[in-house]
């Protein structure tokens, strides 16, 4: 069994060596540079650009501005393509604005030999805009008089989702109910990946190539193809390995202008690499969500009826949209399941940093509301926060019907049982209680799910490539792409496992090109393992059975009388081994009169999708006067069917752990109030959290095989980060009894609400 | 790719002065880690560089016969923490320039430059207010030495001449010798952070251990330059070691401390870490002097 198994990442030795190419060690050096100019007002237009200066700064080649660029609306989200109009994504973005909707969007672009020159010369164009005011706030952006950002959308509301379940108003009626109810904000925060976002792009015979760091190659190609308005096949994308894109990258960044820069050079290759200013500033960024909930319970604790209304702010420009708040609508309403909703999500436009993809789509947000809400349940009702979760938490047997999910098992509990034991967590609730002092300690618990892969709402298909090599190896290509998580470790043991071959005899090409590779979306909804797993075991049985038929034509024995083992074919009757991989290609390949390359392509269309689970319990320290919260303990609990590779599972968790305590207790853009202009766009003034802040972090697993999935995985990828700020929060809440209903909770807010409750 | 307009590598002091005179416009680069941030964002940018980096004679901490322990303005923040001098003298400063940065800036980043860059922030500072640190600076007329308070002329500015470079920083022994100290850095973060507020302590105390016989408090970030907390230090000099006193000592800082508010931290927020940290401090101090609290 290959499946299972803690074998070596694929890529581990030349990663750590420093050997792996990424697109800035592929790009020529002999490349133009473009430094993009970016806006220094919030909201406007763009009067007049006067470039005279910048044009005489030695070095530069062209300088091009909002008044060269097409205006043609193209779309950025990194979703698959629509055939249904009604679902395509918004289509509200340009090359270069001349409306200027958040402080440094792109009005113009300096193209020169170097750096230093291009950044000069940026330095150097004078631009005029009539201002107008701006609007930060998502629920500000919805009154009445409000500035609007796009014709689209009079009330700068992109989108309204409403899920009406039963009669709330008729349920409330029910006499002893009691309401709980609470507001919880989360802030709009940076996916921080080590290479910040960087392309390329020359041409080619007539044809744009363009090297990026993406997630997405083919969805990349499709929205080049709109945005410069060309036939998306003229187009060649190519995606080498990235530093981390945790869905920043599932979008098109600056590809599209890039790839027009190129045809307004003569093709020659020009490179566009954000700094990291940039990519606070420019790339995405999660959606900031407030969310308010009302819970009508019995004295019990059971759910009668519950309300909900979110605000999700999408920033400038649509990008991902309301694909964020929509699913961590769906996600809330699920986790403790009630007879009578009302929610109520929307999506609302800003002057503020674009929102799109980041890891967890809406649930980091949507699990902190909820499980603050559910601690804020139990102290209202006098009721113990683990016996709450366990009773009332999604129950074995709950359906789905739009996704046709079901809760295959009992997990919630398992999952708590494992947890509780793991940290000694009934001791510590007891230890905890009546403390005083400066220094207090506090443990605390929120569960979460998260939905892998994006059917029914988006097409899901998986094609994969097998190629037989002279010596009998496979080359394996998907469309789902490696972008640091360990992918293809994992579909190398996916289709060893299914072909019968060793490790060794498999070697997943890890760079997607558009021209070359089978077509695929890309990395996103923590589908690899899901989608993919589908994509090669369809093609590895497809390709065994072409093999053993092959075989027959060598070894005279019926393809049924014969197996793959270790890469050699082998008779089933008596373990025989009748000839080697290599044998066979070498025959097949060089026969005469028969040749026959063995190869395969198939493509998988992907009916389903898989509830991830799981929980998190958090230990803190919280020293009162000094305004600081300490993690001393953090352990998560996943059950994300059957592990594939259980070292890069824990890997996994322990990066989404970090993001998620990034997010509970220092990450935070913060947008001036005065300008619009986002004030800490650097990593010292964003506070990433740092090895030093981390405990050790446990992760755990309950392996419950997933029944859609062909190697009984499903989503681990984002998971990880969804229950760590709420359990955080709740620690917090049980050391000191303050309850904080934003994020982060850094020493800002805690010095603000321990003020507040009198404790300094 | 740094906008850089000629670089000019010093070989010794001398040499160094002589570049600074023959290039008025010049900057002087040490280790790089503030003048290079500063040059990639366009302050700096498009400059003459005269680099000191390889003059070794100004590196190293030794101690001179009165006593006095010199530190070349080029010593690392690494070297300065795994200084045996330092660590037996003045373990203090050591613990106040680990908490620089990363182990790579702390590497790169020097005493010197931590210094001349005049900013409130530096972790080096405080400390050294606290220390009664001289600073020598050479010139083109030779040496001239003052105490590190009048170093500071306001935010970002220093008391050096352009041709004239920080050679070294001393600490006298009578300003050693029987005390004990604590840095306590706030920060938002444990690493990788500039402080949002530093304070420094350092106390003697009698031979039986009762009595604070003198307390000096030097704070980074409680207003536009390194200061020193004079009127709390009076309060606590003299007294017994006590919680009382430590307690009147943390309120007598609010009046010495002038921090500012911004986006990164409020005023009264500030005010409250003062206080508070002044509090640690001083006890962590007086706990490592031996005394009871």
């Amino acid at each position: 069994m290959l499946i299972g198994k803690s074998v070596p990442r694929v890529d581990a030795y030349d990663k750590a060596t420093g050997r792996t190419k990424y697109t800035d060690d592929l790009c020529s050096r002999k490349a133009y540079i473009a430094k993009i100019v970016h806006s220094t007002i919030t909201h406007g237009f763009v009067k007049s650009i006067d470039t005279s200066e910048a044009e005489k700064v030695p070095g530069v080649v062209k300088i091009l501005t909002c008044f060269d660029a097409p205006e043609v609306d193209f779309p950025t989200a990194g979703h698959p393509y629509s055939n249904d109009p009604s679902h395509q994504d918004i289509a509200d973005r340009h090359l270069l604005n001349r409306h200027v909707r958040y402080y440094g969007d792109e009005v113009a672009v300096v193209v020169a030999e170097d750096e230093v020159s291009a950044v000069q010369a940026m330095r150097k164009v004078k631009v005029e805009y009539e201002e107008l005011p701006f609007v930060l706030d998502a629920q500000k952006a919805m009154e009445e008089g409000a500035p609007v950002l796009h014709d689209r959308a009079p009330n700068n509301c992109i989108a309204h989702t409403d899920i009406r379940k039963g009669n709330v108003e008729e349920a409330i009626k029910e006499p002893g109910l009691i309401c709980v109810d609470g507001w919880y904000e989360t802030p709009k925060v940076q996916h921080c990946h080590i290479e910040n976002f960087l392309c390329y792009a020359y041409m080619e015979n007539g044809r744009i190539v363009v090297v990026a760091s993406t997630q997405i190659p083919h969805i990349v190609r499709r929205i080049i193809g709109q945005a410069l308005s060309m036939d998306w096949g003229k187009i060649r994308v190519i995606k080498p390995y990235i530093g981390g894109g945790f869905g920043d990258k599932q979008d098109a960044l600056y590809e599209p202008l890039c790839a027009w820069l190129t045809t307004q050079v003569g093709g020659h290759c020009v490179k566009l690499e954000c700094t990291r200013e940039e990519t606070f500033t420019n790339c995405r960024v999660r959606h900031g969500i407030r969310t308010h909930i009302k819970s009508y319970l019995r004295p019990d604790g059971t759910p009668v009826a519950r309300k909900f209304e979110c605000w999700s702010n999408q920033g400038a420009y649509g990008s991902h949209g309301h694909g964020i708040a929509a699913k961590g609508m769906g996600v809330i309403t699920q986790l403790y399941p009630c007879d009578n909703v009302e929610a109520d999500a929307y999506t609302v436009y800003t002057n503020t940093g674009v929102a799109g993809a980041m890891r967890g789509y809406g649930i980091p947000q949507a699990m902190f509301a909820q499980e603050c809400h559910c601690e804020d349940i139990c102290r209202k009702l006098g009721l113990d926060p683990l016996e709450y979760r366990r009773k009332f938490s999604m129950p074995v047997g709950f359906y789905e019907p739009f996704s046709k999910n079901e809760q295959y098992f009992d997990t919630y509990n398992q999952c708590l049982d494992r947890a509780i034991e793991v940290t000694d967590y009934k001791n510590k609730v007891e230890a905890y209680k009546n403390q005083t002092g400066d220094i207090r300690r506090g443990i605390g618990i929120a569960l979460s799910w998260y939905n892998t892969a994006t059917y029914p709402i988006s097409p899901e298909t998986s094609s994969c490539r097998m190629v037989m090599n002279q010596d009998g190896s496979v080359q394996v290509q998907v469309g789902e792409t490696e972008i640091g998580q360990g992918a293809d470790t994992a579909y190398t043991q996916m289709a060893a496992e299914t072909l019968g071959f060793p490790l060794h005899m498999v070697n997943v090409v890890s760079n997607q090109d558009t021209d070359v590779c089978p077509f695929g979306t890309g990395a996103y909804a923590s589908r690899q393992t899901y989608t993919a797993g589908m994509g090669i075991r369809t093609a590895a049985e497809a390709f065994k059975k072409k093999i053993l038929e092959r075989a027959f034509k060598f070894t005279k024995i019926q393809p049924y009388l014969m197996d793959i083992e270790d890469g050699k074919i082998v008779r089933v009757t008596d373990g025989r081994v009748l000839m080697t991989m290599q044998e066979l290609s070498l025959l097949s390949l060089y026969d005469k009169d028969d040749s026959e390359h063995l190869h395969i392509e198939t493509t998988t269309s992907i009916r389903s999708n898989a509830y991830s689970f799981g929980c998190c319990i958090a230990e803190v320290e919280v020293d009162l006067k000094m305004c600081k919260c300490k993690l001393v303990n953090i352990t998560n609990v996943h059950d994300v069917g059957t592990l594939i590779n259980p070292a890069l599972a824990r890997a996994q968790v322990h990066g989404g752990m970090s993001m998620g305590i990034g997010f509970a207790l220092s990450e935070v853009l913060l947008y001036d109030e005065k300008t619009g202009r986002l004030l800490n766009d650097n990593l010292l003034d964003y506070k990433l959290s740092t090895f030093m802040d981390h405990p050790h972090l446990e992760a755990q697993f309950i392996e419950n095989a997933e029944p859609t999935s062909a190697y009984g995985t499903k989503g681990l990828g984002e998971p990880p980060v969804n229950p760590v700020a709420p359990a955080i929060r709740n620690a917090i809440l049980n050391a000191t009894d303050v309850a904080c209903n934003e994020l982060p909770m850094r020493p800002h807010l805690l010095f603000k609400r321990f003020k507040e409750e009198n404790l300094i | 790719m740094y906008d850089i307009k000629a670089l000019y590598e010093a070989e010794s002091v001398e040499d160094a002065i002589r570049l600074l005179t023959e290039h008025p416009e010049a900057q002087i680069i040490a280790g790089g880690s503030d003048v290079l941030v500063q040059i990639r964002g366009g302050r700096r940018a498009g400059k003459e560089l005269v680099s000191i980096y390889m003059i070794d004679d100004m590196r190293g901490v030794s101690m001179l016969e009165d006593g006095t322990i010199r530190i070349g303005s080029l010593t690392s923040f690494y070297h300065i923490a795994e200084d045996p001098i330092v660590q037996k003298y003045i373990p203090v400063l050591g613990e106040a320039v680990s908490t620089v940065g990363s182990p790579q800036v702390r590497c790169i980043g020097t005493i010197g430059g931590n210094t001349c860059n005049g900013v409130t922030s530096a972790d080096s500072s405080s400390t050294l207010h606290a220390l009664d640190a001289i600073v020598e600076v050479t010139g083109p007329n030779g040496v001239r030495t003052l105490p590190i308070k009048e170093f500071y002329l306001g935010p970002g500015k220093v008391d050096l001449a352009h041709n004239e470079v920080q050679t070294a920083i001393m600490i006298p022994k009578a300003a050693y010798e029987g005390y004990y100290g604590n840095y306590i850095k706030y920060g938002m973060r444990n690493a990788m952070e500039i402080a949002t507020t530093g304070c420094s302590v350092n106390v003697k105390l009698s031979d039986d251990k009762k009595t604070i016989l003198d307390i000096r408090i030097g704070y980074g970030v409680a207003g536009p330059v390194p200061l020193r907390a004079v009127t709390a230090e009076a309060a606590g000099k003299g007294q017994p070691v006590s919680m009382d006193t430590v307690k009147l000592v943390s309120e007598k800082v609010l009046e010495d401390v002038k921090p500012r508010d911004s986006w990164r931290a409020s005023k009264e927020f500030r005010l409250h870490l003062c206080k508070t940290m002044a509090e640690r401090a001083t006890i962590e101090a007086i706990k490592r002097a031996g005394g009871d609290i």
